[in-house]
């Protein structure tokens, strides 16, 4: 194969997933020539799992990319077919919203939106790979130069963002049958697997799977429990106000003792139980075969049914993937109330993929050693479109940043749960398909899907990618708050009016706080059972308020106890956070650092002690001890200590 | 490589023995420098030392000798030391201790040949600093041994010993875990909104509270020990209380054994509370002598019945004196109702003196007056019947009502100020959980009781946790 030169480009991103869509749209906005190849333009933001954006921590994720200044958001509020706000009973911190997306109208929108943004060349091409040349971080480093097409055609980049989904290396299993496959049924990548091997990359097997679809009028729907979308539906955009109503329902069924009973029959014939396939999958997101070995004390799972989109029959059977063989699958499927006489559009597979360490990255998700070269999505190791999302538009972001020379956006766990999913990958690994999870962000109070916005545009647009549009409606959106808020706080009913209307509400509580003089609208707001809605009978002279304003300055007057409490954590955080550690540190001079310790920092080298603190391997003695020594360098008192 | 560090380690002017110590690499060199063994000759020790022969101290072997100069030859001391090989010593360095006579000159002459011999002098807290680094001591011990140095009496130092071994450690890793469980069953509840088994809430709130309950009985045993902590180490308090002249200086001074406070024969001359320190049977003691309980005339007496009150809220045992030569009258009856308000929370003695005077008073009615509160007949004057108070003291604190609270004590201050964010911590989660908010305000509460937890054992790294712990060591520690 003959190499010609073609085109050079600031960035170059690889796989026009959702990590690599978020990417090349970044780096495009913020001014970048940016080129996105993709092995197949069908695959574009392709949804070969569940039609689904969003979901507990997901929904976070999307809405803080919207905030930014990111694509996902106003993708989803395109092409979605039903909306749900999850959790609701639970506190605001664990609202999520989820919505099911029309598949092939998402893939659609946002190709299209791909295509027609400036500076941004969309093009099908499989990289075969990637270009060093001499420099980079040392002397005698790497830096990236461009890449590599089947064809031959060499693109110079600045910068290079891979985002390679599970295409790499891919391989997709059911039973005791294998093929090198990308997803559903789309070419692999396999020579650059060969290529970054060689290259020094250390690359290892992950796994995931996909339930079968069926078709949706083969389903009898007297036997299944159906579920709507919300009738308000708050859109995951803050640049959206109304985006219509749900257009179709999803459907629940639940397994039996007959099913799990096929399942364990035939467990040896799936492609794990088997010893077919090696690869780690995801503990959050087990196969039917996992979930029926591992509980065997449930006699049945939940399922939901989620259809795929308008124009289409399919229908996902969510938390139902196997690698069972395809006589089984339709079986065991049939088993299932409502779906005795289902018929399959595609059979239930598990892929094995190639991943790298995420450890080998820097927070901007630079690779340590490489210079210019980016990693953005599944090939990090993580799982799930919205864990993708985010990261591409971090790299993207970032590698826009480098070539301007400036420094690294990337916002820390206090601040977004991207900066938690950031963290995590970098600085404590991890070793199967990593979800994020609202208990993995330990601010989450503040962390909240309806503040995103509050958090992060002001940052998006000192970015420069947050449009000035987005930008001056959270400043009337935050303004808008602010105002409602402080009108509640300095409006006054008297103890009889606020007796009169908690009576009229059945507040069960009211004689435990006796009322004296008069009481604001805030403090009566704060009350377990009153809420926004239900105020307006004491709130005589309530003013037009933004539904935007309404639902913000509820939670923020009822939860501001609960926020406070958390800002004085975040505050301590930040005290680790913002304690720096000299990059010319010597950890194996430290005397009183354990040698695996010491092996872990100075090959992590975090920036910060905080960062150090959430390295596996590292103690808290470790850290006090690596304190006390940034504690005497400062004081100037390392007489006769390091070398 | 750290440099060698010497410091006295014994507390100055106290002891006949007084040591001082090396910790470092060349700990070993600098004490053959200085040290001549007995039997050694003079001259054969200079021969070996100026050809670089060095004496290879055993491990942790006592050594009979004398300190010199090295220069002169001058001997300084007759002296014991010790060599212990690095890492098992108390810094987990080489260590060297040299046990010379007590007195401050001889402490500072030896010091001063460690220092000239290339040794530097150690700051506040180094030895115990280096103990830590070296992963000799976690936080919660090198706090224990904080309290060991600072513990006057032979009780404290039981005390700090049990810290020293970890046993507050274990507990609290203890706590620790039962709270990790409870939050990580919070937070599969919180990530799995559509997971239907565990969609039992009320059983799910309930085992929390019973759970919670549980957590903070055990938080508040810890705190009420260190009560008793305080007790141990600050001593425990006794206010003397009674009418003017029944020998409340007096039966103060019977107790120190020395003539402190001014003992007249006119009335209310003892005019402020007078705090004396005694250790009695092993037991800090902190006697508290009040102005007598009379009608204030003046403003100044005024000042010394308030004191007596105040006293009162604050002790931990009360001795309510009686002069035994005279007959009860309404000033005693006063006292005695007062004390009255606080009988069921403290216990309280009635001692009647000058038994070495004719008796004229009513016993009986004193038992009748205070029940439950036994009576004891001493003479401050001639020491009769003293020992009886005591035996009463240690008979208190060790096996009756002053509470000791197992073997487990909580002695220091940043511990128990820790324990009670716990507790706080806690209790707002409990609070949110019968308030039925959602689980997220809980788990937030019990984080904070979490990791005020860890910040006793050093699981919680704070940025300032070090300089709060070292800062509080002396130099020689």
């Amino acid at each position: 194969m003959a190499l010609y030169e073609t085109e050079s480009y600031d960035a170059i991103v690889v796989g026009a997933g959702h990590a690599g869509c978020e990417a090349g749209l970044a780096a495009a906005r913020l001014g970048k020539r940016t080129l996105v190849l993709t092995i197949s333009m069908e695959s574009v933001a392709m949804m070969p799992c569940n039609p689904s954006v969003g979901g507990t921590g997901k929904g976070q994720l999307v809405k803080e990319i919207d905030a930014l200044g990111g694509e996902m958001g106003i993708n989803i509020d395109k092409t979605f077919i039903q909306s749900r706000m999850l959790n609701t009973a639970k506190g605001p911190a664990v609202h999520s919203p989820r919505a099911q997306a029309d598949k092939q109208r998402y893939h659609e929108e946002m190709k299209h939106t791909l295509e027609k943004q400036e500076n941004l060349h969309l093009r099908q091409g499989e990289v075969v790979d990637i270009l060093f040349e001499t420099g980079g971080f040392r002397a005698d480093g790497k830096r990236v130069a461009g890449v590599v097409l089947k064809s031959g055609a060499v693109y110079r980049g600045k910068t290079v963002i891979l985002a390679l989904g599970t295409y790499l290396d891919g391989r997709i299993h059911v039973s005791d049958a294998s093929w090198p496959s990308g997803p559903s049924g789309l070419s692999p990548s396999l020579i650059l697997a060969e290529k970054l091997r060689e290259k020094g990359f250390a690359l290892r097997k992950f796994k995931t799977g996909t339930p079968a679809r069926i078709l949706a009028h083969t389903l009898d729907y007297s036997k299944l429990k159906e579920q709507k979308g919300d009738d308000e539906i708050i859109p995951f955009s803050f640049m959206n106000d109304d985006i219509g109503g749900n257009k179709r329902s999803c459907w629940l069924t639940r397994t039996n003792e007959k099913s799990h009973a096929i399942v364990a029959e035939n467990i040896e014939k799936t492609a794990p139980y088997g010893g077919y396939t090696t690869g780690v999958g995801p503990r959050y997101c087990l196969s039917v075969e996992d979930k029926v070995s591992r509980f065997p004390e449930r006699k049945s799972h939940q399922i939901f049914l989620e259809p795929e989109g308008i124009s289409t029959e399919e229908v996902y059977v969510q938390g139902m993937s196997t690698s069972l063989p395809e006589d089984i699958q339709v079986a065991f499927y049939r088993s299932i109330e409502g779906l005795e006489r289902a018929e399959f559009s595609r059979y239930a597979y598990s892929i094995e993929y190639d991943c790298i360490d995420p450890l080998s990255l820097r927070c901007s998700l630079e690779h340590r050693e490489v210079e210019n070269l980016f990693f953005a999505g599944q090939i990090n190791g993580s799982s799930g479109y919205e864990e993708a999302a985010a990261q591409g538009l971090i790299a993207g972001i970032n590698a826009a940043r480098k070539i301007d020379g400036k420094a690294a956006f990337v916002p820390d766990r206090s601040e977004a749960y991207i900066g938690v999913l950031i963290d995590d990958l970098v600085t404590k690994g991890t070793e199967e398909p990593y979800r994020i999870m609202t208990s993995r962000a330990e601010f989450r109070l503040i962390l909240r899907q309806d503040n995103a916005d509050l958090r992060l545009t002001e940052k998006g647009f000192e970015l420069g990618l947050a449009s000035r549009e987005r930008y001056e409606r959270y400043l009337k959106n935050k303004r808008d708050t602010e105002t409602e808020i402080a009108r509640l706080r300095q409006t006054f009913v008297s103890a009889d009016e606020a007796a009169r209307f908690l009576e009229h509400i059945d507040d069960a509580r009211g004689e435990c706080g006796k009322i004296h003089g008069k009481i604001s609208l805030a403090d009566l707001l704060k009350r377990p059972e009153v809420t926004y809605e239900l105020l307006r009978a004491a709130d005589k002279d309530r003013p037009e308020v933004t539904p935007y304003a309404r639902r913000q300055a509820e939670i923020q007057i009822k939860y501001a106890g609960y926020a406070d409490k958390q800002n004085r954590r975040i505050e301590s955080f930040k005290k680790l956070e913002n304690k720096r550690i000299p990059d010319d540190i010597d950890y194996s001079s430290l005397n009183g650092i354990r040698p695996e310790a010491a092996q872990k920092l100075s090959e992590a080298r975090p920036q910060s002690v905080g960062r150090a603190s959430r390295i596996s391997g590292v103690s808290p003695a470790d850290i006090n001890v690596l304190l006390v020594h940034l504690e005497r360098m400062k004081a100037g008192g390392m007489r006769n200590e390091g070398t | 490589m750290r440099e060698t560090i010497a410091a006295v380690s014994t507390a100055y002017g106290e002891g006949g023995i007084g040591i001082v110590r090396i910790s470092g690499d060349r700990a070993g060199e600098i004490l053959d420098r200085l040290f001549r063994r007995g039997g050694e000759s003079g001259k054969k020790r200079s021969a070996r030392l100026s050809a670089g022969r060095r004496r290879v101290f055993q491990d942790k072997k006592m050594y009979y000798g004398f300190i010199e100069d090295p220069l002169s030859g001058e001997t300084l001391d007759e002296v014991l030391v010790v060599f212990m090989c690095a890492p098992h010593t108390y810094t987990g360095e080489d260590v060297a201790e040299i046990h010379c006579h007590g007195s401050v000159i001889s402490l500072r002459r030896i010091l001063d040949k460690t220092l000239e011999c290339g040794a530097a002098p150690a700051a506040a807290g180094e030895f115990t600093k280096r103990a830590f680094l070296n992963g000799r001591i976690d936080l919660a011990r090198a706090d224990a041994v904080i309290d060991l140095i600072k513990a006057k009496t032979d009780r404290g130092y039981d005390a700090a010993l049990g810290q020293l071994e970890g046993r507050l450690s274990e507990r609290i890793r203890d706590l620790r875990e039962r709270l990790t469980d409870i939050l990580a069953e919070m937070t599969v509840y919180m990530d799995y909104p559509e997971e239907d088994a565990s969609s039992d809430d009320d059983g799910n709130v309930r085992s929390f509270e019973d759970r919670l309950n549980d957590i903070r009985k055990d938080l508040n045993e810890l705190i009420s020990s260190s009560e008793t902590g305080r007790m141990i180490r600050d001593g425990i308090s006794v206010a003397i209380v009674g009418k003017p002249n029944v020998g409340k200086s007096s039966l103060l001074n019977a107790l120190l054994r020395e003539n402190r406070a001014i003992v007249s024969e006119l009335p209310g001359t003892t005019r402020d509370s007078i705090d004396e320190y005694a250790s009695i049977r092993g037991i800090p003691v902190r006697l508290t002598d009040t102005a007598g309980l009379r009608d204030a005339e003046t403003a100044v007496e005024a000042l010394g019945i308030e004191r007596t009150k105040e006293a009162l809220r604050k002790a931990d045992l009360i001795f309510l004196t009686f002069d035994g030569s005279g007959a009860l009258d309404g000033e005693d009856l006063e006292i005695c109702s007062l004390l009255g308000e606080r009988a069921n929370e403290i216990p309280a003695l009635a001692i009647v003196n000058k038994s070495d005077l004719p008796q004229r008073i009513d016993r009986d009615e004193i038992l009748r007056l205070l029940p439950g509160v036994s009576a004891i007949v001493v003479s401050a004057t001639t020491g009769e019947g003293v020992e009886n108070i005591e035996e009463y003291i240690e008979h208190e604190v060790y096996g009756g009502r002053v509470k000791q609270g197992e073997s487990l004590l909580v002695t220091n201050a940043r511990h128990k100020a820790l324990l009670m964010r716990a507790d706080a911590g806690a209790e707002s989660a409990l609070e949110a959980l019968r308030r039925e908010e959602a689980f997220d305000f809980a788990e937030t509460d019990i984080r904070d009781a979490y990791d005020a937890l860890g910040e006793i054992t050093g699981q919680t790294v704070t940025d300032d946790i070090l300089d709060r712990v070292f800062s509080r060591f002396c130099i020689g520690k």
